[in-house]
């Protein structure tokens, strides 16, 4: 839209200091920019995924301080001194969490595209709940579609991914 | 990509009005940025500056003042905080309830309770609630604060009588004893097709007074007084909810859109309206 609202006006310009995946980052931004172009474009972390474009669909979930955010949505000024985690930020020293490796072993993936939104969604419900309900778990990603319709394995994953973490604690 | 913007980070509610002030229609104020930001990028709107008034502290409280019985919740308050809050879920459950269904987790974690007021989306959960529950709205700019209760405040479409260089600071609820209510909607998108919102004030059995707002059909939320009279004074049945249903059919403003045409959404009124007369006397566990 913008060739004309914008070729004469100075475009302004901020630092920003922010943490992306435990690692810091420190740049320019303009305060326009969105912070789903930041993390793909500037900093190549492209799990996150723009779909909708309208912070309807999830697939450009990320967590903002451990909170799901729709990156698509969000002005990457947000992101100044806080903690971004994309999906790419999930595993720890080359081992996937137990999320991804559940949806690997229960095939919750199809074509791929809402995949890292449904983890990093989920996996925010589990810091604060545990051991949720299905209702729970289908309340918290009511806001995270899956366009090939593959849900039922989705639930399994999660469900079979909690239960055993629940076993792994209890041994 | 947005258009080119310069934010703006105030301190005070009152310097946001001032810059409010000084940049006139160049700026709007910017706050959880879910429906703003969506219109900007759409192309629709273009502010050359956002006033973040995130940066104004102290206006995300959720308290109880208990010299005046009633819930004060600060505009920059977000719709998950509302859900997931301990005193609202004490002292006010049914606006956590009504909380935990708004749009889907990140909207409500970013949204905040006064853009979503102030920016009047005829679809809006909590403005219908908060309309039965007869919320009072604090506006502030330079020189001073205004209370508006809520029918006063939308005005219509995306329109409210917040003056261009007021903020909304705050937001009262009273905490009435004996009270009830029930909150019903309808829903296919993101935002509600129709909803209705009801609080009634129980007494011995008989509903002692009520109140019934109608929601999502029509430009702004509609309290509806003809149901309300229909309803005071006399004992909860399933005739007398259907009386009030007709009222509130009769009453809604609906437009046709693609959520539904005019007569569809004043039949879901109908519906929702017993539902939620079922819900909140069934709540009170009053029902004769």
């Amino acid at each position: 839209m913008s060739a004309e609202l914008n070729s004469a006006v100075e475009r302004p310009r901020m630092p920003i200091r922010l943490t992306v995946n435990g690692r810091v980052v420190e740049t320019e931004i303009e305060p326009r920019e969105m912070l789903l172009d930041f993390l793909r474009d500037r900093l190549g972390l492209t799990g996150a995924k723009r779909s909708c474009d309208v912070q309807v669909c999830g697939a450009c979930t990320v967590l903002l301080d451990g909170v799901p955010v729709s990156a698509c949505c969000t002005l990457a000024y947000e992101a100044r001194d806080r903690k971004v985690t994309t999906i790419e930020g999930l595993e720890v020293d080359g081992k996937l969490h137990f999320l991804q490796e559940a949806f690997i072993s229960n095939t919750a993936v199809q074509c791929g595209f809402c995949t890292s939104g449904m983890i990093l969604t989920v996996s925010s419900l589990l810091e604060e709940n545990p051991q949720p309900t299905r209702e729970e778990i289908r309340a918290h990603l009511r806001g995270n579609l899956c366009r090939c319709t593959g849900y039922w394995n989705i639930f399994e994953a999660i469900e079979t991914a909690i239960e055993q973490q629940e076993e792994g604690r209890s041994e | 990509m947005l258009g080119v913007f310069e934010i703006h980070e105030p301190e005070t509610a009152q310097d946001a009005s001032t810059l409010l002030a000084k940049h006139g229609w160049e700026a709007t104020v910017y706050a959880g940025g879910t429906e703003l930001l969506v219109l900007m990028k759409e192309g629709l709107v273009h502010y050359p500056h956002l006033v973040n008034i995130k940066t104004v502290p102290g206006l995300d409280g959720i308290t109880v003042d208990t010299a005046n019985n009633s819930l004060e919740i600060g505009s920059l308050a977000t719709h998950r905080q509302l859900e997931t809050s301990e005193t609202v879920k004490e002292r006010l459950p049914l606006l956590a309830e009504v909380e935990a269904t708004v749009a889907n987790v990140r909207v409500r974690s970013a949204g905040t309770i006064g853009g979503n007021l102030c920016f009047a989306e005829p679809h809006s959960d909590p403005a219908t609630f908060l309309m039965a529950w007869g919320a009072t709205l604090e506006l502030t700019r330079g020189d001073g604060s205004r209370q508006v209760a809520i029918e006063d405040f939308f005005v219509d479409l995306f329109e409210t009588a917040r003056e261009e260089d007021e903020i909304l600071t705050g937001i009262k609820l009273p905490l009435l004893a004996d009270t009830t209510g029930g909150y019903e909607k309808f829903t296919t998108h993101e935002r509600p097709t129709a909803c209705v919102a009801t609080v009634l004030q129980m007494k011995d059995g008989a509903i002692d007074d009520a109140r019934l707002s109608v929601g999502s059909v029509g430009p702004v939320p509609i309290r509806v007084p003809e149901a309300e009279g229909t309803l005071r004074g006399e004992q909860p049945s399933d005739a007398l909810f259907e009386a009030a249903a007709e009222h509130a059919h009769d009453a809604a403003d609906a437009v046709g859109d693609i959520y539904g045409s005019a007569n569809y959404k004043r039949h879901l009124v109908r519906v929702l309206t017993a539902r939620a007369l079922n819900k909140a006397v069934a709540q009170a566990g009053r029902k004769g």
